[in-house]
């Protein structure tokens, strides 16, 4: 019998494109005396208290499932904590979900709402997943592009531009993993408006809220009219430093959340136990150590963002998460070509801006989630490497 | 003193790593390097900051000579001046780095520095306890330092991230 191999791969995944970060880890990880400013996770490690907390529920015996929304305890830690330092009323009981990172929360608030063919328009340059996983819950993913000349944030007729009668929902990321952009309440209200005179619902992914160095945080479901329409993600990776434990949490209201709590249920059961006692005590008792790793970012913001400015990569000011994402125009480089060369010349890893997205390009995105004397190193060899292209 | 927020974030910077230079404080903090400089002096006018110290793991250097004890001592008070006086009498011994006046089972922790145990040893017995009002001492030598003033001495900082991640 003649046969052609099968393909086992589904069309979807197949046509995935591979992550583009994916690429400069491998010519990385394979380097010796790397300086990495390519890391998207908080340099510190978590707080011993919250370990410590973990080991403890290990060694009484917690080993077992928790109910598929997550510890009731830990949910009410979770609405106290949004009431308290968001000014968001979430039900404990069943409006909140505890979640395999704030990438499972994504997954399943995507999966809820989406019809096959339904538009997400997606605000780049932004964290590498989105788009792929609109795709992969049977959406379409409509790019749209904040600018450098808007400070990287997006103006509502850009959007209003974009809206179609199959607009389910927007994604929005702020403060913003690349650019640091956090929106103010005015530019949230701007989204809002739009979000209820088309009646779409808005993703907010708020995992960076914590990381809010120059003005108070506005959470998108504390605008008017928008807890309605608002699906919260969040979660302990950046701000309490847990990204390993792998634990989020998405509030909606109800009626949504109900619907989620289905696709988690079948999906995942629910989050790790130990990471839900670590959560637990996160919450309870981990608001100074919060408060000393903003302090600390903040100083190495102020450091990095004014030492690019002075070796001439020009750098916006960003108000919160940990990456800067200056301008590599100047060298007339590409970000591909200034990062991949930057790396081989002098073993500095940043992450080219283009793959968070077309507006991207002609930046570089670099973590300043490393220590004072790392990023002095870096910042002297990046100068060294754009002195050498003259 | 009343610091105001920028000084209060230099004080810090320079408790952590009192070498870290002007120029990078400055940014760090948001000033001029001039106005960062002149704020650094103030501080130390006015005694804020004291000093400038190193923390050195002695315990690296071959054959430094070196042991420290603590010493627990219990003692007879005086009338009128209570536990001040003999305090006193013993934090004016140079072998002596620090004397606390405790509560619980005894009265005064001191801990003494010495170039080696027989040197710690002969200390107390020649010095601290033919004191008048030293009614008993227990000695306990450190062994090893781990953690000393909120520093750890052999922290684990090695990276433990992947180089490069979304
Ligand atoms: C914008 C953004 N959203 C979500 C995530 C995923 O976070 P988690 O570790 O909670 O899954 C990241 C992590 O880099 C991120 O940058």
């Amino acid at each position: 019998m003649e046969s052609t191999k099968r393909t086992y791969v589904s069309k979807l995944v197949h046509e995935l494109k591979p992550s583009g970060i994916r690429r400069f880890f491998d010519l990385a990880a394979g380097m010796e005396g790397v300086i990495s400013l390519g890391v998207g996770e908080p340099d510190f490690v978590t707080p011993w208290h919250i370990r410590e907390a973990a080991i403890s529920s290990l060694e009484q015996g917690y080993t077992s499932y928790t109910p598929n929304a997550g510890l009731l305890e830990l949910r009410e830690e979770i609405a106290y904590y949004m009431k308290t330092q968001f000014n968001v009323s979430y039900s404990p009981t069943d409006e909140i979900i505890v979640t395999v990172g704030a990438s499972s929360a994504i997954d399943i608030a995507l999966r809820t709402i989406l019809d096959p063919g339904d538009e997400v328009i997606v605000v780049e340059p932004c964290f590498v997943s989105y788009v792929p996983m609109v795709e992969l819950a049977g959406g379409v993913a409509v790019q749209v592009q904040a600018l450098k000349e808007n400070d990287f944030k997006i103006l509502p007729d850009q959007i209003e531009a974009v809206i179609t009668e199959k607009t389910k929902a927007i994604m929005i990321c702020s403060p913003n993993n690349p650019t640091g952009t956090m929106l103010s309440k005015s530019e949230l209200e701007g989204l809002a408006q739009l979000a209820n005179k088309y009646d779409f619902l808005v993703i907010a992914d708020e995992i960076y809220a914590e990381l809010a160095y120059d003005e108070e945080y506005t959470s998108m479901a504390a605008i008017d009219g928008m807890l309605e329409r608002t699906i919260l993600v969040s979660g302990f990776s950046k701000g309490f430093a847990m990204t390993g434990w792998r634990l989020g949490f998405v509030c909606a209201p109800v009626e949504i959340s109900s619907a989620m709590l289905k696709v988690h249920q079948y999906g995942l059961m629910c989050a790790s136990t130990m990471s839900q006692y670590a959560a637990i005590e996160a919450l309870k008792n981990g608001r100074p150590d919060v408060e000393e790793m903003v302090k600390s970012y903040r100083r190495r913001r102020n450091y990095i963002v004014q030492s690019f400015n002075e070796i001439g990569l020009e750098c916006h000011e960003p108000g919160g998460a940990f990456y800067a994402f200056p301008s590599v125009q100047s060298t007339g480089l590409t970000s591909q070509e200034f990062a991949e060369r930057l790396l081989l010349q002098e073993g500095v890893a940043v992450v080219p801006g283009d793959v968070f997205g077309e507006s991207g390009e002609g930046h570089i995105r670099c973590s300043y989630a490393s220590s004072l004397e790392q990023l002095q190193e870096a910042i002297k060899r990046i100068k060294r490497f754009i002195d050498s292209l003259e | 003193m009343r610091l105001n927020e920028k000084e209060l974030e230099i004080v810090e910077i320079l408790e952590k790593d009192a070498r870290t230079a002007t120029g990078d404080i400055a940014k760090m903090v948001g000033l001029s390097v001039e106005e960062t400089e002149q704020s650094i002096k103030k501080l130390e006018e006015n005694k804020v900051i004291v000093r400038y110290i190193s923390i050195v793991d002695w315990t690296k250097v071959e054959e430094h000579p070196g042991v420290r004890a603590m010493i627990d001592v219990k003692v007879t008070p005086k009338r009128g001046v209570g536990f001040d006086e003999i305090a006193e009498r013993i934090y004016r011994f140079d072998e002596v780095n620090s004397v606390y006046l405790m509560s619980g089972t005894y009265d005064l922790s001191i801990i003494v520095e010495g170039k080696s145990m027989n040197e710690v040893a002969n200390f107390v017995s020649q010095k601290l306890s033919t004191l008048d009002s030293v009614i008993s001492t227990t000695t306990h030598f450190i062994l090893k330092k781990y953690k000393h003033d909120g520093i750890i001495f052999e922290p684990d900082n090695k990276d433990k991230r992947i180089v490069v991640s979304p």
